[in-house]
């Protein structure tokens, strides 16, 4: 599987009280463990188990997947818009790996 | 299946050992990673997992996933908790689970204060037809459910 990229659609610019909303997408084979390879033999599991997206460094929402999440996760969800900062989605593969997306929005 | 194949050459008298190696070939069955389906039992005990034993009631909880899913491998999936997202009242926590696929968890999202609104999207796997639930906890500690029937005609779990 080639690196994960992550698309995010999230506006640049947000007024204080506005909930935002946020989608993005990953591009992650999500492995669910129960395929098989062309000799047979069982492909071992690799998902995304863990998303959490924070915004100044507090946590807006976070999440537990398991396997019936699809490949390519595509995700909305929203955020209250209080201080200009970064927000960041964070997701943590099975293997330890960690892909990061960051965007600054600023409240005005 | 072996045990089964010998039983069919026995005389059809079902001993308790006979019934036994017939119920143990079942749970084999059940434990072969491919092709496995979790059961109904299975997805309540892992919501009473995750739920920590509250009874969940109808209502509150909207679950928007089409009755009749055009590919088990990604169906948009979508639930909406009525909840004024206020700090004393809120939602904490959403759950996702699904009957017929071989786990019964789909996913678990955990709201704060900075969540604004209490409603996700996103898409998942369905091995068959089958029902999925989501329930919603609450900071006052009750749980509503919403359950939907989904029809699917191509699984969704590489097989």
């Amino acid at each position: 599987m080639s690196t994960p990229t992550i698309k995010t659609r999230i506006p640049a610019k947000a007024k204080k009280g506005e909930i935002i909303e946020i989608k993005a997408q990953i591009t992650h084979d999500m492995e669910t463990g129960q395929r098989k390879d062309a000799g047979g033999m069982p492909l071992a599991r690799r998902i995304i188990k863990k998303f959490v997206c924070t915004w100044n460094g507090e946590v807006v929402i976070s999440a537990d997947w398991h396997t019936a999440m699809s490949a390519n996760p595509f995700i909305t969800f929203f955020a209250l818009a209080e201080k200009t900062g970064p927000l960041k989605l964070v997701f943590h593969d099975d293997n330890g790996e960690i892909y990061e997306s960051v965007t600054d929005v600023t409240v005005e | 299946m072996t045990i089964t194949q010998k039983l069919g050459t026995q005389k059809p008298s079902w001993s308790r050992r006979g019934l036994l190696a017939v119920a143990g070939a079942g749970a084999v069955a059940l434990a072969l990673p491919r092709g496995a389906q979790a059961t109904v039992q299975e997805a309540d005990d892992f919501a009473k997992k995750l739920l920590g034993g509250a009874q969940a009631k109808a209502g509150k909880v909207q679950l928007i996933i089409k009755d009749v899913a055009e590919s088990g491998t990604n169906e948009p999936v979508k639930v909406v908790v009525d909840s004024p997202m206020s700090a004393t009242d809120h939602v904490k926590a959403i759950h996702v689970v699904a009957d017929g696929n071989p786990f019964p968890g789909v996913s678990s999202w955990f709201f704060t204060a900075k969540s604004g609104k209490a409603e996700v999207a996103f898409r998942m796997r369905l091995a068959k037809t089958q029902n999925v639930r989501a329930y919603a906890v609450m900071s006052d500690g009750s749980v509503w459910q919403a359950t939907q029937e989904v029809k699917v005609t191509i699984g969704g779990c590489g097989g």
